[in-house]
């Protein structure tokens, strides 16, 4: 059973993951966005962390909205209301349970990414964080390894991909032969699941 | 028409760029009579001046423009649009009746300002921004 606890040391490793990343993501965010993917993530998680440590939630569905919530408020480009959606819709659809499966996390997650698809209108292959998102999903199923190896893979896949959805689309072809920064901080974050549960 | 009030819907203009939500706003009173007392509140840029969207822009703006008749909310944007749709989402960041206007940003913003201040209900006034789009250029 996962608790409070879980969720709480997989938004401090996604945050630690993304310190890390930083410089990373934002140089993956140069060449077809913006260049502030990285800051702009680090930003919005160092904020999770600090209201994770201040109010201790004390359910695994209150952890994950209340995270949403500070990334939604903190991140300033379009992926602090898209992964503020991710986030809160899953912890909505966690309810009240103090401890939760991983195959009711899985099901959660699910409407997360729903909620991410019908924020942003992205679909599979638009080479945007959904292309993570939605294998890591179906990789749940089997376990939170198999679920982080499906994410890195989907990230890795948006290289080819011509943009459809944000700044990156105006570039048209010259969009393709980049990673999409999002599908990759999404690769990160499904990663820190494995690290939560110590596997 | 739709029904008129005492109360005016309130118009918030949510940009990327601080300038450009100011200057909108400046831009569609200015052109709605100047005088207008329709509530215009520019929400542009982040916090700390850069180019973005900050929630908390968003919401003090939309609170300050709030007389109860509503508030219509033009968005540019990327960040700016789903920062809104998140908000209105969470349920309690924005006055009730608030709205996120379908709406060309700068057209909208006129067409919107100029209905608003003859009074109309947020209805009308999401309708008239709306119909800025289906004015062609070429």
């Amino acid at each position: 059973m996962l608790d409070a606890d879980f969720f709480r040391r997989w938004m401090t490793a996604a945050a630690v993951s993304v310190d890390r990343e930083a410089e990373r993501l934002t140089a993956l965010d140069s060449p077809i966005g913006d260049a502030d993917h990285g800051a702009n993530l680090q930003r919005g998680f160092r904020a999770v962390t600090a209201a994770l440590e201040k109010e201790a939630p004390a359910t695994p569905g209150a952890v994950l909205q209340l995270a949403g919530r500070q990334l939604i408020s903190t991140v300033g480009g379009a992926s602090g209301p898209l992964y503020g959606t991710l986030l809160r819709r899953t912890g909505k659809a966690l309810g009240d349970d103090g401890e939760v499966t991983e195959e009711q996390l899985a099901q959660a997650l699910r409407a997360g990414v729903d909620g991410v698809m019908a924020l942003g209108g992205a679909a599979p292959g638009d080479k945007t964080m959904v292309d993570a998102l939605v294998p890591a999903v179906d990789g749940l199923a089997t376990s939170f390894g198999a679920a982080a190896e499906a994410a890195e893979e989907g990230a890795v896949a948006t290289t080819p991909l011509q943009a459809r959805k944000g700044r990156a689309s105006y570039l048209g072809e010259r969009s393709i032969g980049h990673q999409d920064p999002g599908a990759t901080s999404s690769a990160l974050l499904i990663a820190a699941l494995v690290e939560a549960a110590g596997e | 028409m739709s029904e008129t009030s005492d109360k005016l819907v309130g118009i918030v203009l949510v940009s990327h760029s601080a300038a450009v939500a100011e200057s909108v706003a400046e831009l569609a009173k200015g052109l709605a009579g100047g005088s207008t007392a329709v509530p215009v509140a520019p929400a542009g840029g982040t916090v700390d001046g850069g180019l973005g969207t900050s929630s908390e822009l968003v919401s003090a703006a939309a609170a300050a423009v709030d007389r109860g008749a509503g508030v219509a909310v033009l968005a540019d944007l990327g960040s700016a649009v789903l920062t809104v749709k998140a908000l209105l989402a969470e349920g309690d960041e924005l006055p009730e009746n608030t709205r996120l206007v379908d709406a060309p940003f700068v057209e909208g913003a006129v067409a919107a300002v100029v209905t608003a201040s003859a009074g109309a209900d947020l209805t009308a006034v999401a309708a008239a921004a709306a119909e800025a789009y289906t004015y062609r250029k070429e």
